[in-house]
C-alpha cells in the first residue's frame, strides 16, 4: 500500500506532540489517525482500531445541540470542511463514554499541500470553556 | 547507467588532507547512459562533471532536489550554461509561492553572481516538478517531497531493469516516536522501495540526532532503518558532516556497522566512487 503524503505524516508527528484531542482523516473521511488523548474521547485505541471508515467513526459522538436534537453531519466543523476544503469552527454537545453529555468545540482543516492538492483534514477537539 | 559521485559533503564545501578520502565537495552525482547525461544537483561537485563526454546530443538534464545553497552553489560554474550551443533543463521542486525561475534567481543574480540567469547563453529550460512521474531520454523518473524544510523531493531513476533512489538530504524520523514501523507513514519509502541502489543522508550519530531534530538530516542508524524497511540492495549514506574527517567518519561507520545486522551492503559514500547499474 502506498505511503501517505508526507503533509499527512507530518500532521500525524505533530499531532503526536500535543496533549489535545487530534483525529486525521483522509479526503474521503475515513479516520486514519487519532492521537492519545483522542483515544480518550473514542474510547478506543488506534492500535486496535486502526483506521476506520467515516460512517463507523462519525456515529461514535451522537454529536447534538443544546436541546439535544441530533445535529445533521451536514452541520458538523470536520464534514464542512471535507466538504468546502475550508476550516471550521463550532460547538456542541457529544455523549461521553459514560453517557454524560458534554461540550465541545471542534475546530477542524483542510490538509492543503504544496500542489494545493486537498489531501485529508484535521479535527481538533476543544473542552468547551461555556458555560 | 554509470553512476559518478562528484560530490557526497553536505552543507559546506571542505577542503584538506583530512578530507582527502571521502572528499570535500557538496552534492553532486553525474549519471549517463546510452548519450544523455543527468546530473543530481549543483553542488560544489558539479566541477567535476565530465560535460560533453558521450553525448549524442546537445541536451543536459540538472535534476534539483532542493534550493538549498549546498545543492545550487555550482550552478554558476557549470560550463554547458555559457554554450549557446546547449540545451540545458533544470527540474526543481515547486514552490507554493515563487517560481523555480524566481528562486533560482535569488543566487544566479548580482550581488551574489555576477551573471543574471537570463543572460545564460544556453537554451535553458526549467521544469517544476512535484509528485510525478516524467520520462528523460531512456531514464523513468518518479519525483516526490520528501521530508527536509523547504520544498525537497527526492528522485527514483528507473534505468532498464535498474532502480537508483537519490535522496540526499532526507529526515524521515522527525517526531516524537521516529521512523514510524507502519511504512504508510514513512516519508520517502515509495521512492526507495526495492531500489537496487539508495543514496541517502546520514549526517548524524545517533548520539548527535535529538540535538539536531528538525534540521532536515538523518542519522547513520536512521539511514540504515529507512533501507531496512524499504528493502533495498545497497545502501550509500552521503552529506557527511563538513566538520568530519576520514578518520571520524570511518570511525563513526564502523561503529555502526559494528552493531547493525541487516541483510545489504552499506558504506559511506566518497567523491569519486562509480557505480555501474542496469
Amino acid at each position: 500500500m502506498a505511503a501517505y503524503e508526507i503533509e499527512i505524516i507530518l500532521n500525524r508527528q505533530l499531532a503526536d506532540c500535543l496533549s489535545i484531542p487530534v483525529f486525521i482523516t483522509d479526503r474521503k473521511g475515513n479516520l486514519i489517525y487519532y492521537n492519545e488523548p483522542a483515544e480518550e474521547v473514542l474510547g478506543r485505541r488506534y492500535e486496535d482500531t486502526g483506521e476506520m471508515p467515516a460512517d463507523e467513526w462519525a456515529s461514535i459522538f451522537h454529536p447534538s445541540d443544546e436541546a439535544g436534537n441530533i445535529l445533521n453531519p451536514e452541520e458538523l466543523p470536520l464534514v464542512k470542511t471535507l466538504k468546502y476544503c475550508y476550516p471550521y469552527h463550532r460547538s456542541f454537545w457529544i455523549q461521553s463514554l459514560n453517557g454524560k453529555k458534554e461540550k465541545i468545540s471542534v475546530t477542524s482543516y483542510p490538509i492543503l499541500g504544496r500542489s494545493s492538492k486537498f489531501l485529508g483534514a484535521v479535527a481538533i477537539f476543544w473542552q468547551s470553556k461555556d458555560e | 547507467m554509470r553512476i559518478n559521485l562528484r560530490g557526497v559533503r553536505g552543507s559546506i564545501p571542505t577542503s584538506g588532507p583530512g578530507v582527502k578520502y571521502y572528499g570535500g565537495n557538496t552534492s553532486c552525482v553525474e549519471i549517463s547512459a546510452e548519450g544523455w547525461k543527468l546530473v543530481l544537483d549543483g553542488g560544489s561537485g558539479i566541477s567535476n562533471v565530465t560535460w560533453h563526454e558521450e553525448l549524442n546530443h546537445n541536451r543536459i538534464d540538472i535534476l534539483l532536489t532542493h534550493l538549498h545553497m549546498d545543492h545550487i552553489q555550482g550552478l554558476g560554474f557549470c560550463k554547458p550554461f555559457f554554450d549557446p550551443a546547449m540545451e540545458m533543463h533544470i527540474w526543481g521542486p515547486a514552490s507554493t509561492t515563487q517560481s523555480l525561475h524566481e528562486r533560482l534567481s535569488l543566487y544566479l543574480s548580482p550581488p551574489l553572481f555576477p551573471v543574471h540567469i537570463r543572460d545564460l547563453p544556453c537554451k535553458l529550460h526549467l521544469h517544476e516538478i512535484d509528485k510525478k512521474n516524467f520520462e528523460i531520454g531512456p531514464f523513468k523518473i518518479y519525483s516526490d517531497y520528501i521530508i527536509h524544510p523547504g520544498p525537497t523531493v527526492g528522485f527514483r531513476i528507473h534505468y532498464r531493469s535498474a532502480v537508483f533512489t537519490y535522496m540526499p538530504d532526507h529526515e524521515p524520523a522527525l517526531g516524537v516516536s521516529g521512523i514510524l514501523e507502519d511504512t504508510r507513514w514513512v516519508s520517502g519509502i515509495d521512492l526507495a522501495k526495492g531500489s537496487d541502489l539508495l543514496l541517502h543522508d546520514a549526517q548524524w550519530t545517533d548520539a548527535e540526532y535529538p540535538q539536531r531534530m528538525g534540521w532536515g538530516h538523518s542519522s547513520m542508524d536512521d539511514a540504515i532503518l529507512f533501507a531496512s524497511m524499504a528493502a533495498v540492495k545497497h545502501l550509500l549514506m552521503v552529506h557527511h558532516d563538513p566538520g568530519r574527517t576520514d578518520d571520524m567518519l570511518n570511525e563513526m561507520f564502523n561503529e555502526v556497522k559494528n552493531r547493525s545486522a541487516v541483510s545489504f551492503s552499506f558504506e559511506p559514500a566518497y567523491e569519486g566512487m562509480e557505480i555501474l547499474l542496469g
